[in-house]
């Protein structure tokens, strides 16, 4: 297959930003020319001017674009030395001022992420102090994250990665094998709200004491990844903690100098400035 | 005039590397000069879940330190880098690298082949791709990105590799400039360093 060109894309991302008001012109190049050139086989396109055609015409289209064109891939538990930093250091030293505690998963995929955290905190007997908002630009993955079944042979990954946490029991207690599928307890969900929200285009629409944004700024350019930083920081609370996934870093954006690192490992950083 | 008669044109180094090529890395690793240029940019298949370790089994008998990159992170001359472990690691225009969680590539997270297209995408002629020992065929598509674009492509010579699957399925797809064993690349790439350093 022919090597897609920048332009090309840039005129992809044009049209998108002009008729659905998602822009996509600053994601990282490499993974974006990945995506797309994995939508083109997959939906049998031969070139770039039929996907803009398609996409122009065809709204529906372009709800599976949307669910085509990010990166869903995720675990429970992933990184478990930075689910033992959470609950041994960063969950008690925010209860330590307060009674109750915001989280905000950004980017939060099919959900695991979001289970992982409230599997968490029950282990610690806090779950009912925490008030969970757990976002993503894709609705199709959201649903996915709202009904909580997982294949089962991802359980296998699952429950190395909780056993490397170091949780109470075992992992197969929080959830029921069904027709080859884990079906998550869904009481894990009581205090969660999902909700469709763009990182790049959206608004800030609440104050945290935790943000999760891990593996997601990977896939946008510094230039957006500057922007979205800004709204996070926005979005916490002074003294509010930010996370990242493991193999991110904010020194070099424009407002590092508001945070501080916490624990540079496990990539946790603190606001210190409004 | 060196044994490989090179040009001055080249600006960065790609290694990919699977099953039995360890030793091979560690040895060009510890037989460079130190005053290496070219970034050494390599991707090799290692275990998904250990983050540590690796990285400084490779460093022990470096010339320079091995340092996984983080997302955004500049490629800098003289700088020795490796995919860190579960995700994909890409060059970006403008000379950075960008870290992804996409679907395993070729049963393989980092995949060679993301390594290799995307590092051919921005160096285009000024690239060298070498591909060692390997037990899968990860890498060949990303060794005929490189020559297609003008870059320069080699692999450890066959009959030298623990596994021979790798090089050989990328001597099929696309014209390999050199098949060498591993002294010779060593060899090589000191020529390429003295080179370029005019
Ligand atoms: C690789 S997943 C990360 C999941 C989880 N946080 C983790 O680290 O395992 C990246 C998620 O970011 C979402 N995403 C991409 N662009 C976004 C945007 N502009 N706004 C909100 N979410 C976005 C994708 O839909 C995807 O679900």
């Amino acid at each position: 297959m022919q090597d897609i060109e920048i332009a090309d894309l840039r005129r992809l991302t044009e049209v998108i930003k002009e008729q659905y008001d998602y822009d996509f012109s600053n994601y990282a190049m490499s993974s974006f020319k990945r995506r797309i050139q994995r939508i083109l086989e997959l939906y049998k396109i031969h070139t770039i001017d039929m996907l803009i055609k398609k996409i122009r015409e065809d709204k529906s289209f372009f709800g599976d674009f949307i669910t085509e064109i990010t990166v869903n891939v995720t675990e429970m538990f992933r990184d478990p030395s930075f689910w033992r930093e959470l609950r041994e250091h960063v969950i008690p030293n925010i209860l330590l001022n307060h009674q109750t505690i915001s989280i905000w998963h950004a980017g939060c995929s099919s959900g695991e992420e979001v289970f992982s955290m409230n599997i968490m905190l029950k282990e610690m007997g806090i779950m009912d102090k925490a008030k969970i908002i757990a976002t993503d630009i894709d609705k199709v993955i959201l649903e996915k994250a709202k009904a909580g079944q997982y294949p089962i042979k991802n359980m296998e990954l699952n429950e190395k990665n909780y056993i490397r946490f170091q949780g109470k029991t075992t992992l197969s207690d929080y959830y029921k094998e069904v027709n080859g599928k884990a079906m998550l307890d869904k009481s894990l969900l009581q205090n969660v709200s999902f909700r469709e929200h763009d990182l790049v285009n959206g608004n800030i629409f609440n104050k945290f004491d935790l943000v999760l944004c891990r593996n997601v700024m990977i896939y946008f350019n510094q230039t957006l990844q500057n922007v979205v930083l800004k709204k996070l920081h926005e979005s916490l609370f002074k003294y509010g903690y930010l996370i990242i996934g493991s193999k991110e870093s904010l020194i070099w954006c424009e407002i590092a100098n508001k945070f501080i690192v916490v624990n540079n490992e496990e990539k946790f950083y603190k606001k210190i400035k409004d | 005039m060196g044994r490989f008669n090179l040009s001055n044109q080249y600006k960065a180094i790609v290694i990919g590397g699977s099953a039995g090529s360890f030793q091979g890395i560690v040895k060009i690793l510890s037989g460079l000069p130190e005053n290496f240029e070219l970034p050494i940019i390599m991707c090799l298949h290692r275990l998904k879940h250990v983050r540590n370790g690796f990285v400084e089994a490779l460093s022990i008998k470096s010339i320079k330190p091995v340092v996984e990159p983080y997302d955004k992170e500049n490629i800098k001359m003289g700088k020795v880098y490796l995919a860190p472990a579960n995700y994909h690691m890409s060059c970006e225009l403008g000379n950075s690298f960008s870290l992804s969680t996409e679907d395993m590539i070729n049963n393989s997270r980092p995949s060679i082949d993301v390594t290799l297209e995307s590092a051919a995408y921005v160096y285009k002629n000024k690239l060298i791709g070498i591909l060692l020992s390997g037990a899968n065929r990860d890498g060949a598509m990303g060794m005929k990105r490189i020559k297609d674009r003008g870059g320069l492509t080699l692999i450890q010579d066959p009959a030298e590799c623990m596994m021979d699957t790798m090089p050989t399925a990328a001597a099929k797809l696309t014209e390999i400039d050199y098949s060498l064993k591993i002294d010779e690349i060593i060899e090589f790439l000191r020529e390429v360093n003295k080179v370029s350093k005019g």
